[in-house]
């Protein structure tokens, strides 16, 4: 569905110093700087796939997703969505995909969001009773109620992300590229745009590319993360195997009927946290049967699980192991 | 788009511009009043007029003149400029871009959207002149009418290119709202918005006849309050007025797609 040959993007960015001085001397003569946004990098996507795509702030991910969805030029290289090529804009690829910024939207400000996706039918060429059916199942998944009858700007960031969900989904899109869809939404609005990727990419074999801040969002929906770092490429392949890869511990949190000194746990492991009641420990994947046993045997465990490193501090790994 | 796709949305296009120009009603009719310049014409035009007549022009011809002006300029504007320097500095055109309808179309139709607004403010004005000046202030001829009808649609059009064209500027200079600053000076003095061109002196009128001004407000207003004693002379200066709509047209495509290439899409 997706192929991404050798892709490059660099920019031109005028540079100057701060203060007055700078600032009148930029008026006559201008300093550019080269960026290279992103800087050769492939992969493949097949249909119906989700995958996150990571990567710190300035990695490349929007640039990248911004090529894909032919609002910017590549500098070089080759990209290809469903037999298009996105710089092209062609009605029909326009009409197979949407890019949903979470930091940018679509609804038009002052009008209801119902406006929106009547925009959308209208330009999109969507037939009357598809829209229809479509506006209910949107309506029904995203609990969207009243929501689409009121001013876009009386509505909170949650409700308007779903919202602009419901409106980049109109025309059904078959590729869906999710620039950080949940940033800034609360716990629960976080878990139902979760939820409403999953079963849209589920009954409808949408491809999914998403960029998320939030490693619950990656690690719920996408089975396979692709990861770059200064407009390279770092890793391409099943999430688990990168965490294995990185990380190949795995955290075992144990809960105490009575207080227990940190020193009656270093043998075990490597200690991350403890306090009187609680602690948490790193042990090697293939020891953790066996620390488990002893600890069980030597401490008063009242409860205990055992779960893989934080993605957060996975990522962070690999970032510093790249950069080394 | 395919045009026969673009024409289908036209309708919906429209119809969302109407909602969003009138989302704020308040501003709207403060914008309005905005353009009353001509209004201000009108009363200083007038107070000079009173003793003896300028040209062919006595207190009715100002009155006439100028209030055609303020409807001329009703109808026949646009501020879509100021909607693309925004959108493409900070980025938000890329919405625009992945809709499968051109964004020149879009800004087209959001700017004839607030047109029945403002038909809503011309049109009592229109009838305040007649009622002012009588029947004799407009021309009573139908030929005439309908060259206005040509003439109002090259004037919106022009106006519509210039702004497109400045919009677009953005995309290399990042706001180029200035450059529309610049063009008003020049529009509001070569345009007859605030003097009539037929009393400019005879060598600025022939270099004003050449330039796009006066083909977005004079030419209309001339043709309605019956100036040209001829239907050559208008339709010589309806050529001209559309030579500029097709130059304004190359110019606001050949823009566009430089611009396009080098927009940044902005923010995340």
């Amino acid at each position: 569905m997706i192929q991404v040959r050798a892709l490059r993007k660099h920019y031109q960015v005028h540079e100057r110093a701060p203060g007055v001085g700078a600032a009148f001397r930029s008026v006559f003569r201008r300093t550019y700087k080269t960026i290279a946004a992103v800087d050769g990098i492939d992969f493949d996507i097949a249909a119906g796939e989700r995958v996150g795509f990571l990567g710190p702030n300035g990695a490349g991910k929007t640039t990248t997703l911004k090529v894909l969805s032919g609002l910017l030029h590549p500098t070089s290289g080759q990209v290809s969505v469903d037999g298009h090529e996105p710089r092209r804009r062609e009605d029909a690829f326009l009409k197979k995909i949407m890019l949903v910024l979470g930091q940018k939207q679509q609804l038009l400000w002052d009008l209801p969001p119902s406006d929106t996706f009547e925009l959308n039918r209208a330009v999109y060429d969507v037939p009357l009773p598809q829209f229809r059916e479509t506006m209910r199942e949107l309506e029904e998944l995203l609990e969207l109620g009243d929501l689409v009858k009121k001013p876009t700007r009386t509505l909170s960031l949650g409700e308007r992300m779903k919202c602009e969900l419901a409106a980049a989904l109109v025309h059904r899109p078959k590729v869906l590229f999710l620039d950080e869809p949940t940033i800034g939404l609360d716990v629960s609005m976080q878990a139902t745009v979760r939820a409403f990727v999953a079963r849209y990419n589920e009954r409808h074999g949408a491809t999914i590319l998403l960029t998320s801040h939030y490693m619950e969002d990656v690690q719920r929906l996408c089975p396979r993360v692709i990861v770059i770092d200064k407009g390279l490429l770092v890793y391409d392949g099943p999430l688990d195997q990168l965490v294995a890869r990185i990380r190949p511990d795995k955290r075992i949190v144990f809960r105490f009927a009575r207080p227990v000194d940190r020193s009656d746990l270093g043998a075990f492991g490597t200690v991350v946290r403890h306090d009187a009641g609680e602690s948490v420990l790193d042990v090697h994947k293939d020891a953790v049967n066996r620390v488990v046993t002893q600890v069980l045997a030597q401490l008063p465990v009242s409860d205990l699980t055992v779960e893989n490193p934080p993605l957060e501090e996975v990522m962070s790994e690999l970032f510093a192991r790249h950069r080394a | 788009m395919s045009v026969r796709a673009t024409v289908r949305a036209f309708p919906t296009l429209l119809r969302i511009g109407f909602a969003d120009a009138v989302a704020y009603r308040a501003e709207m009719i403060v914008w309005i009043l905005a353009t009353t310049m001509p209004l201000v014409m009108l009363a200083l035009w007038s107070a000079v007029a009173q003793d003896q007549p300028i040209g062919r022009y006595g207190q009715p011809q100002f009155v006439a003149y100028f209030l055609a002006t303020f409807v001329v300029r009703q109808m026949a504007s646009s501020w879509a400029f100021y909607e693309m320097n925004f959108e493409v500095r900070n980025g938000t055109l890329a919405m625009r871009l992945l809709r499968p309808v051109h964004p020149l179309w879009a800004y087209a139709a959001e700017s004839l959207a607030g047109l029945p607004f403002r038909v809503l403010v011309a049109v009592p004005v229109a009838m305040v002149t007649l009622a002012v000046v009588g029947r004799d202030a407009v021309t009573h001829d139908p030929t005439s009418w309908a060259l206005w009808a040509v003439s109002m649609l090259g004037a919106w059009l022009i106006t519509l290119w210039v702004n497109l064209v400045i919009g677009c500027l953005a995309f290399f200079m990042e706001s180029s709202m200035k450059l529309m600053d610049a063009w008003l000076v020049f529009f509001f003095v070569l345009s007859g918005y605030l003097i009539p061109i037929e009393l400019f002196p005879a060598r600025l009128r022939a270099v004003v006849d050449w330039l796009p001004f006066r083909y977005q407000i004079g030419l209309p207003v001339e043709i309605m309050t019956g100036v040209h004693p001829s239907y050559a002379e208008i339709l010589e200066l309806l050529a001209r007025q559309w030579a500029w709509v097709a130059i304004g047209f190359g110019a606001t495509l050949l823009a566009w797609r430089r611009g396009l290439r080098q927009f940044a899409a902005y923010g995340g």
